[in-house]
This record gives C-alpha cells, structure tokens and sequence, in this order.
C-alpha cells in the first residue's frame, strides 16, 4: 500500500506545564475523511495549527506526500497543497466575497511582485474564484463586502478559500461552527460532496456530522489519542464513552453530544 | 456606474487646478509668498503620499518616516558641499540611499507588530537624526547651506522657483499615480490583504514578508526623493527635518486628509499647512485649534476629509 499523503509521527507541543499534544501520530491516506474530535481543551486547534505551521511541535514530525513538512512555514505548506480553514472566521472583511476567492487564486498563481496591471480585472483569478465559489452556492453574494455576510455564508466562504488553492488536502478547523440546524445541514452536504475528490481532516464539534461524514475518526483526550479507528468502532469504545462521559455513571449527566454517537 | 461630478471629485479637481494654476497668480501680483508655500506644501505632500502607501494600504505604521526626508537631503547637500552638484547624480543616490536604509529598517522591524513596529522605527529615525547631529564637516547640529541647486544640465532650471515648483507637482502628480496603480495591482492586493488579515494570509500561501519589505522600501525610496527636493527648496539641510515631530506631522497628514486614500495626503498637507501658516500669523498657539480640528476629525470621518466628502454621496 502506498505512503498515507499525511504522516504525523509522535507530536508533542508543551505550553508552559500543559502539555497540549502528547506524543499524537495518525495517518491520513489520499482520499480519506478523517475527523478528530474531543472534548473542549483536548488539543484539537493546537494539533491543527501544527499541521497548518503556524505553531512549531516541540517534538515529532510531520509528512506529507513523503515529505517532511515539520519546520517549514505555513505560506510554504499551502503551496505544496495544505489548505486551511479557520474555527474562528478569519477573513478579509473589508474586502468583496469574490476578492477574498481571488486573493487565494493569486497566493498559487505565481510571484506577486506584479506591480502595474490591476488585480481586480484579472480574468485569470477571477474565473477559477467564481468557480470556487459556485461549487459552495455564494456566487450570487460575489460582490458583496465581506463584512455583510451572514456567519453562515462565512463559513461557506471558509471553504471556498480554501477550495480556489486547488489543495490536495484540506485541514478543516469546525467548519459547523456556530451554524443553525439548516446551514448546518448544507455544510454537511458540501462537504460530503467535496470528500468525493478529496482528502480531509476534519475537526468538529458536531457528532452528527461527523459519524456520518467520517471514513474515520480519531478521539483525542488531554493530548493524548485515545482511540482511532471506523465510526462504528468509536461507537462501541469504552473508553471514548467514559471520556465523554466523566466519571459518571452512563445515564447521568449525559452530553447531548454523545447522544449522537449512540444513536 | 459611478458619477464623475461628485462632491469629492470635484473638490480634488479643483485643487489640483488651483495648484496647476499658482504660479499664474504669483506671476501677475508679483508675491511670491504663496509659492514658496505651496512648494513645501506639495513636497510634503509627496512624503505625506510615500507613508500613505505603508501606513494606508499596508498598515505599516512607521513613526520614523521624516527619516528619509533628512536622508534624501543630505545626500544632495554633501554632494553639494564636496562639489558635486548634478542632479543626475544626486537624486539617484538620494534615492538609493534611501532605499538602503528602507531594507535595513525594514527587514527588522517588519518581524514585529504594532506598538513594537512604531517603536522601533521610531529608534531608527531618532538614530539617524543624532548621527547628523554628530557630521561636525557637515553643520552638525546648525545644519549645512546648499550654494548650489541640484543642476540638471539646462534641462530644468531649479533655480527658478516656478520651474522648480512644476518639477515638485509633476513629481507628486507621478507619485500619485504610481500609487493609484501598485495598489490595484497583484502586488498592491498583497499588501492591502496583509493589512487586513496577514495570518490568513499566511495560510493561503503569500510569504507576506518579502512583500510588505518591498513596499516598505518603495515608499522610502520615494520620501527620500521628496528630501532632495525639500533641500533644493529651502537650500538648507539639517537634523531638524527629520525630528520625530516632523514624522508626527506626515502621519497627521494622512490622518487629516483620509488614510488609505489617493489623495488624502494631498488633502491633508494642503489643509494641514495652510492652516499652520494661516493661524500661526493670528496666535502662536495655532495648535490649540488644529489639534481639536484633528480630533473631530478621527471621532467623525474615519476616512478623514476624502472620505467625509466621498460620504457625503451616500448620505
């Protein structure tokens, strides 16, 4: 069998006593939806901005595609086809909805030392933002600012920013985040059509989402990874239910959460 | 489509007339007051313009910029002194000069953000300024008389003064320009991104760095121009041009007349220093009424008085 496209090998970050990620691997093969999820302070964004480059593990490696991608920067990441989305919406917001597409065609569209032709009347990354952003249903919101959008059709651009760089693999930080029932169905929906040609790892939240999006799923607790295998297999874990669970006896206390893993 | 006679647009149109149209006025009344004036109001301008394109479009708030202006100024005036006095020598040194400077400042404090960006290019004017309080050959602290203009071998005279004033607006008509294009461009989308959001921008792939350096030294490059025209106009160099009071005023500029605008820095200079020259002859406290003039400004028209007038459209 051939190399997983991502590689992630004994990573540990500490932050001052707290240790964030201990010793975390896991493998992502091409073409493969792979959720992490845990509970709140379980390491999740940390493992993320690892991956994405913005923090630097304190020990381990990551690879991807064969290669060892543990020091080099984020900019350099996403060029060789890691793309970011952000829980926390991180957008341009004074910019229009299909200048923020456009903005990531440009960042894999060679140099930018382009001083002289306007930017905004570029074809070349007008025509790839649209695209980007039909497949996510805003490109009648194309010449909106940014700032007037709905957090719905914010997290839908989220992903069509991270779509436009043409990426192999898509880090998607909870993408549901703060979505109603309905906008929460259709980010389900897209995504479930996007991990058709793509490989994805997915952090959420949403336990309905994530059983029925994930080929697997990996559970991290305190840092460490409890568990990691096919939904069913995370179902039926007990040490997934006494994480979600605490301490107590099942019956009592029971997340709303983890009503979906059971049902 | 946009309307062409806006308020805005019409108010810039007729500033820029007025200004193409001064040297007429002196020509026939014979003062030649408001031109020495409005010399040093356009070169200002023109430094005020450069900093727009860090500060405005880059966010890039550089509290050591009036360093350029000294640095352009120096370089005419020693070569003056050491009796090179062409033109086409000393502006391009003036001009690289500058930029050497640019790339040194830059690539340091381009590593930090905010209050620290400020103050470190804070320190590096205020160094610069106390090394030309120490060039004991050069006037030291009392500064050094240029004799001679920068010579252009006949074919502009800077010794007379409407011709030197048209170079002056030609050049910040250019500058104007160049900015209006660099940041519609790739280029300018990079750092008008990174102003707005650099993480992201980060992770959609831009090295920002490299980008927002090479803006830092552009707009040095072009302030340092904007000092060897200030050294020919005042025929005088000295460490006070770059005092960190003079940078205060080109950020005052900008704020004054609309940050991240094409002509905001035009605006703000005109309104700036018409109104120091105008209030300064009633009372010598004539900051008493621009720093709350300032104030409102910042409270009421975020985008200072070009974005007040363009505002007045949307009503």
């Amino acid at each position: 069998m051939a190399d997983p496209l991502l590689q992630v090998r004994d990573l540990t970050k500490r932050f001052g006593g707290v240790l964030a990620c201990d010793c975390i691997c896991l493998e992502v093969p091409a073409g493969e939806l792979h959720a992490i999820i845990g509970p709140n302070g379980a390491g999740k964004s940390t493992l993320i901005s690892q991956l994405a480059g913005e923090i630097n593990p304190d020990a381990g490696r990551i690879s991807f595609d064969g290669r060892d991608i543990t020091r080099i920067p984020s900019h350099r990441r996403s060029a060789l086809g890691l793309a970011r989305s952000f829980q926390i919406t991180s957008l341009f917001l004074d910019f229009t909805v299909l200048d923020n597409v456009a903005l990531a065609v440009q960042a894999h569209a060679g140099h930018s030392f382009r001083f002289w032709r306007p930017a905004r009347s570029d074809v070349k990354l007008h025509g790839p933002a649209l695209a980007a952003l039909a497949r996510v249903g805003l490109e009648s919101r194309a010449h909106v600012v940014c700032a007037n959008l709905s957090h719905g059709e914010h997290r839908q651009l989220e992903i069509a920013m991270a779509l436009a760089t043409a990426p192999r693999m898509f880090l998607l930080d909870e993408p549901m985040a703060g979505l109603g029932p309905d906008e929460s169905a259709r980010m389900i929906a897209l995504l479930r059509e996007l991990k058709r040609e793509q490989t994805i790892l997915l952090i959420e939240h949403d336990m309905d989402a994530v059983f029925r999006l994930a080929d697997r799923i990996t559970v991290l607790v305190d840092g460490r990874v409890i568990a990691s295998g096919k939904p069913d297999a995370i179902r039926s874990d007990e040490a997934v239910r006494q994480a979600y669970l605490g301490t107590k006896k099942a019956g009592q206390h029971r997340s709303p959460r983890f009503d979906a893993i059971e049902s | 489509m946009k309307a062409f006679f806006t308020v805005r647009n019409i108010v810039i149109g007729a500033l820029l007339g007025f200004l193409a149209l001064l040297p007429l006025y002196v020509v026939v009344t014979g003062q030649f007051f408001p031109l020495t004036l409005f010399t040093r109001i356009v070169i200002l301008a023109l430094a005020a313009t450069s900093l727009n394109l860090i500060l405005g479009y880059g966010g890039m708030v550089s509290f050591g910029h009036a360093a350029y202006l000294g640095l352009g100024g120096y370089v005419v005036g020693i070569l003056a002194k050491e009796g090179m006095t062409s033109g086409f020598v000393q502006w391009p040194l003036a001009i690289a000069a500058s930029a050497l400077f640019g790339v040194t400042v830059g690539a340091l404090c381009l590593r930090t953000r905010g209050v620290y960006f400020i103050m470190i290019t804070l320190a590096f004017a205020q160094m610069i300024y106390y090394v030309a309080v120490g060039l004991d050959r050069y006037g030291g602290d009392d500064g050094l008389t240029i004799y001679r203009r920068s010579e252009f071998a006949g074919l502009v005279d800077l010794s007379g003064n409407v011709q030197f004033y048209y170079l002056c607006l030609a050049l910040l008509i250019a500058a104007i320009w160049l900015v209006s294009r660099l940041v519609n461009s790739r280029f300018g989308i990079v750092i008008r991104g990174s102003r707005s959001n650099d993480r992201r921008m980060q992770a959609i792939g831009f090295p920002t760095f490299r980008y927002r350096l090479a803006c830092f030294v552009m707009a040095g490059m072009m302030c340092g121009l904007a000092g060897a025209l200030l050294a020919n106009h005042t025929d005088f160099i000295s460490p006070a041009v770059m005092h960190w009071t003079r940078s205060g005023d080109l950020i005052v500029m900008i704020v004054l007349g609309g940050m991240g605008s094409l002509f905001g820095p035009l605006i703000g200079a005109v309104t700036l220093l018409t109104l120091e020259e105008g209030l300064s002859r009633v009372t010598e406290y004539w900051q008493i009424i621009v720093g709350p003039l300032l104030l409102f400004i910042v409270v009421y028209a975020r985008g200072g008085i070009d974005g007040a007038l363009a505002g007045l459209h949307r009503g």
